[in-house]
């Protein structure tokens, strides 16, 4: 196992340097940058800002240094447009309120769903069930930026119960309606997929041998058929990160929370790079620390995964 | 030693019984029109698709012009009203929201069905010959593929955007570019059960050439899985390009979708001008239940492992 | 002492395209350690008869009729009643060893939790007591490979893990359930062969469900031959094969394969087997059978018993001899 994960790690890596150096060649191709303005700065002005942020050295230069600073100190390197911050300051100060609205999103998708998912194919075609499957299937159609506004004018604007946005250090009231908002749509796929693949599972040989050896229903459904039912539920983790963090940009904007995401399309609007490739960077290193859990996982639960 | 039940043509024809044998498609269509949430999908589609074609014709007012008489009092006067031709009412600037709802949902549902159209080519030619080729390329190839997953799409996209400018065409591409990975997969994994069947091997055998074979015998069969797919890669496109226009990164003024329309609802939705938000959300939410329960319909029809 | 008394049985699906008649008016009795062998092609309704006796039924099956073991009726009785019968009781042997055992638990979590269930055993208790019966089926170094996932055996060795974990509590009553059919032929013989060891020291009655007549001969002592959901012929296995009462059991005996015969085609019954949706009027065999003559697509044939003999057809012994 433990080989296994250091395999995983070790492709991890060349991952994470090609995002890195693609994000790279990407802004550098980019026409104009943030100190393009309308009206156009002296020539050596140019040249004096250029000098300060390093954008005079050739190319290889300037990826070398980036990749360096970011792999041995963490150092995403200046922001453009924030003048007495660095991109470090920035996350610094987004990263933990994304991540606490995130984490909570995260869990409520992944315990709602399943429970709502295993409940509908025990009870099939039932009430229960129907009532399961018409509440995930509406939610399919609610994301994210569908739901902030509805939350906001149910709970805010006519009941008059939750703030409509800001943060506030995190207290609950402020985080309810991103959590809500974030995972929700997540919540219905999670149920979904839980529900068709405990209804196959219960439908496998394995499970009626388990029936045919006098083992109660408890049993047969907690000790056999939930491990195999989680295996596409894990499969779907990955995809359902991503998708979170990418829906966290519509939170953040939305409700003002002083996210990451809401200076990720500040800096996408004023093309301040050094923030948005901090920020893309990031995220992806996320998003392959977070694949590898993943993997993980479902190779412990399927003892049939070769390492 | 098992009991061989044998059958020759002459006792076939003999017995008069060679059954009326019903094509693949003949059979998944009575399935289909069966299902009535499917049947019903069908007819919303093509109504919103009536409405995008021919709701120009039906508005009173074009989707740019500015009602003057309503512009300083959009919230007591703008609603809908079939007196004055706003059918849907007028947005804070007064233009005729009808007008703009049939603009966004063209808007809207071209991103979905091209973004879907190029994901699907592109996703099947990829994943149909990494499955045909298979062991070293194929390896190369899906490995690719679980990277470029591995990478949070969303802020890539955005950061294209930001690069090489806000269009719709390169909304078009971005989206495309970035949706065909899982088609890829699906593609690969049902070739690779296609590939072992007895027409691949004799095409083989007969010296066929790869490519032709890929595009003969292969990608046919693939049909039926990647109608199912693409039906419900649609909506997806769909809450993409929201999503962007959501947040102002997409589909730019005048022109619009129905992102940049909820959007701008969301945002006069304290004001009590709740017919801004309510007209797209409502054929946001039911095209995309529309596609959802065609594309189960359309999977219960043709796939035979759900029978 | 008759242990299993099956009264007029039947097993019905219902189904999108109509209900589905899988087992109809099926009677048959057997004693303490009788071996009974059922036997038809696929569509027969044989395994929807076991699945019924052991309260098994897809969710869309019902079955009426009566099913008395040792005394209790059993036949839909509520799950946990059934349970306290289930394995302790009546052990079922599965068709496919590939997938009948859960491929996410270990062998020896499979097959403790029926002790620890049944026979309120520890789990060491337990584990002493599935090595043993590993080693009663034969499985080499069964100690060391209790351990393993299902997927690390092949598959004659998961089909005699199956067929371990179905004495574990010595059942009286055993159904084997086409227990050879996912097997290799050379594999099918040693099942066979455990089987037929295994029955003798336990003392369990069996209940034999195959396709193919050719294993029925030396292990059952009854065979009861199947068709379209009804019995065709029934009585002891070696009068049956010596004189068939029945056309259909006279092709399934011409279709085993011999291997000392001359190099003649191997003869087979036209036809297919029967679409249980559309079942032909009369007797189901009827559009395959050399003797069909008009009755025999009107009605279907009353059962007559002669002796310890059942037959159902209109054809005379002498016609089908």
């Amino acid at each position: 196992m433990s080989s296994f994960i250091i395999r995983r790690l070790l492709i991890a890596i060349p991952v994470l340097l090609i995002l890195i150096v693609a994000t790279f060649l990407l802004m550098y191709a980019a026409p104009g940058g943030p100190f393009t303005s309308e009206r156009a700065l002296p020539p050596e002005v140019m040249a004096n800002i250029e000098a300060k942020y390093g954008l005079n050295q050739p190319l290889y230069v300037q990826i070398w240094k980036y990749v360096v600073g970011v792999v041995t100190q963490f150092d995403f390197g200046p922001s453009y447009i924030y003048k007495d911050q660095d991109v470090n300051d920035i996350i610094a100060q987004g990263f933990p309120v994304t991540l606490t609205y995130g984490f909570w999103s995260f869990v409520v998708a992944v315990v709602v769903g399943v429970s709502l998912g295993v409940t509908a194919a025990i009870r099939h075609n039932t009430w229960l069930d129907y009532l399961a499957v018409g509440v995930s299937v509406g939610a399919q159609v609610l994301p994210n930026f569908v739901m902030a506004p509805i939350l906001v004018l149910i709970f805010t604007l006519w009941l008059g119960w939750l703030p409509g946005g800001g943060w506030q250090g995190g207290q609950w009231e402020f985080i309810i309606m991103p959590v809500i908002a974030l995972s929700t749509s997540f919540m219905a796929s999670i149920a979904r997929i839980t529900r068709s693949s405990m209804l196959e599972v219960l439908n496998a040989n394995f499970i009626r041998t388990a029936r045919a050896k006098g083992l109660p229903a408890h049993t047969v459904i907690w000790r056999h058929a939930l491990k195999p039912t989680m295996l596409p539920v894990i499969s779907y983790l990955g995809p359902a990160f991503v998708g979170m963090i990418t829906g966290s940009v519509v939170i953040d904007i939305y409700f003002s929370t002083g996210g990451i995401g809401q200076f990720f399309v500040n800096s996408a609007l004023n093309r301040d790079y050094g923030v948005m490739m901090g920020v893309t960077i990031l995220t992806g290193a996320l998003t392959v620390l977070f694949n590898l859990v993943v993997d993980v996982l479902y190779a412990w639960i399927d003892p049939r995964i070769r390492y | 030693m098992a009991l061989i039940v044998g059958r020759s043509i002459a006792d076939e024809l003999r017995n008069g019984e060679a059954v009326q044998g019903r094509s693949l498609w003949q059979d998944a269509r009575a399935r289909f029109f069966r299902n009535r949430a499917a049947t019903t999908g069908l007819v919303v589609l093509f109504l919103v698709g009536c409405f995008a074609l021919f709701g120009q014709h039906l508005a009173a007012w074009s989707n740019e012009d500015i009602d003057w008489n309503l512009l300083g009092s959009v919230e007591e006067l703008g609603g809908p009203n079939w007196e004055n031709g706003h059918y849907f009412g007028v947005d804070e600037l007064g233009r005729d929201l009808f007008a703009r709802t049939v603009q966004g949902t063209q808007v809207s549902l071209m991103v979905g069905i091209v973004g879907a159209l190029v994901s699907v080519v592109i996703g099947t030619l990829y994943g149909a010959t990494a499955g045909f080729i298979g062991g070293r390329v194929d390896g190369a190839m899906m490995r690719t593929v679980d990277i470029l997953m591995s990478i949070p799409y969303m802020f890539v996209l955005i950061l294209m955007l930001v690069v090489f400018g806000r269009s719709l065409l390169m909304l078009f591409i971005g989206i495309g570019l970035i949706s065909w990975l899982d088609m890829a997969r699906i593609a690969r994994g049902q070739t690779l059960s296609i590939k072992n069947k007895e027409f691949v091997e004799a095409a083989v055998a007969t010296g066929v050439r790869p490519l032709t074979i890929i595009l003969r015998h292969i990608v046919p069969n693939l049909l039926g899985v990647v109608i199912v797919y693409a039906t419900l890669l649609v909506p997806s496109m769909i809450i993409y390009e929201s999503f962007i226009s959501f947040l102002g990164l997409g589909v730019q003024e005048p022109n619009t979708s129905w992102g940049a329309l909820i959007n701008s609802g969301a945002s006069q939705m304290q004001y009590g001008t709740l017919w801004q938000i309510g007209f797209p959300l409502f054929f946001f939410v039911i095209t995309l239940f529309a596609f959802f329960f065609v594309g189960d319909g359309l999977r219960d029809a043709l796939d035979p492992k759900d029978r | 002492m008759t242990l299993l008394t099956v009264t007029d049985l039947s097993v019905s699906f219902a189904t999108n395209d109509g209900t589905v008649n899988a087992v109809n008016n099926l009677s048959f009795q057997m004693g303490a350690g009788d071996t009974l062998a059922i036997v038809g092609e696929s569509g027969s309704g044989k395994s929807q008869t076991a699945f019924a006796i052991m309260g098994l039924l897809a969710r869309n099956g019902s079955a009426t009729g009566s099913v008395n073991f040792d005394g209790t009726e059993i036949l839909n009785l509520s799950d946990s009643a059934m349970n306290k019968i289930r394995a302790r009781e009546i052990a079922m042997i599965f068709q496919d060893p590939m997938t009948s055992l859960n491929p996410y638990m270990k062998v020896s979590h499979q097959m403790i939790e029926v002790l620890e269930l049944h026979m309120g055993m520890s789990h060491r208790e337990g584990l002493t007591e599935a090595i043993r019966m590993l080693d009663a089926v034969r499985i080499p170094d069964a100690a060391n490979r209790i351990g393993n996932y299902p997927h690390e055996f092949s598959g004659g060795m998961r089909q005699r893990i199956m067929i371990a974990m179905a004495l574990l509590c010595r059942p009286r009553l055993l159904i084997a359930d086409e227990p050879t059919t996912a097997l290799d032929v050379t594999v099918q013989d040693q099942i066979m062969t455990l089987l037929a060891d295994i029955q003798e020291e336990f003392g369990s009655a069996m209940i034999l469900i195959t396709h193919d007549l050719g294993i029925v001969a030396g292990a059952c002592d009854q065979t009861v031959v199947m068709y379209g959901g009804r019995i065709m012929e029934a009585g002891p296995t070696a009068e049956l094969f010596a004189t068939p009462g029945h056309p259909y059991t006279t092709g399934l005996i011409s279709a085993i394969p011999r291997l000392d015969g001359d190099d003649e085609v191997l003869p087979t019954i036209p036809g297919e087997p029967p679409n249980m949706l559309g079942l032909p009027p009369g007797c189901p065999f009827n559009p395959r059978c050399a003797l069909a003559r008009e009755v025999c697509t009107q009605t279907m044939p009353a059962a007559e018993i002669s002796g310890n003999r059942l037959r159902a057809c209109h054809a005379s012994l002498e016609e089908v001899a």
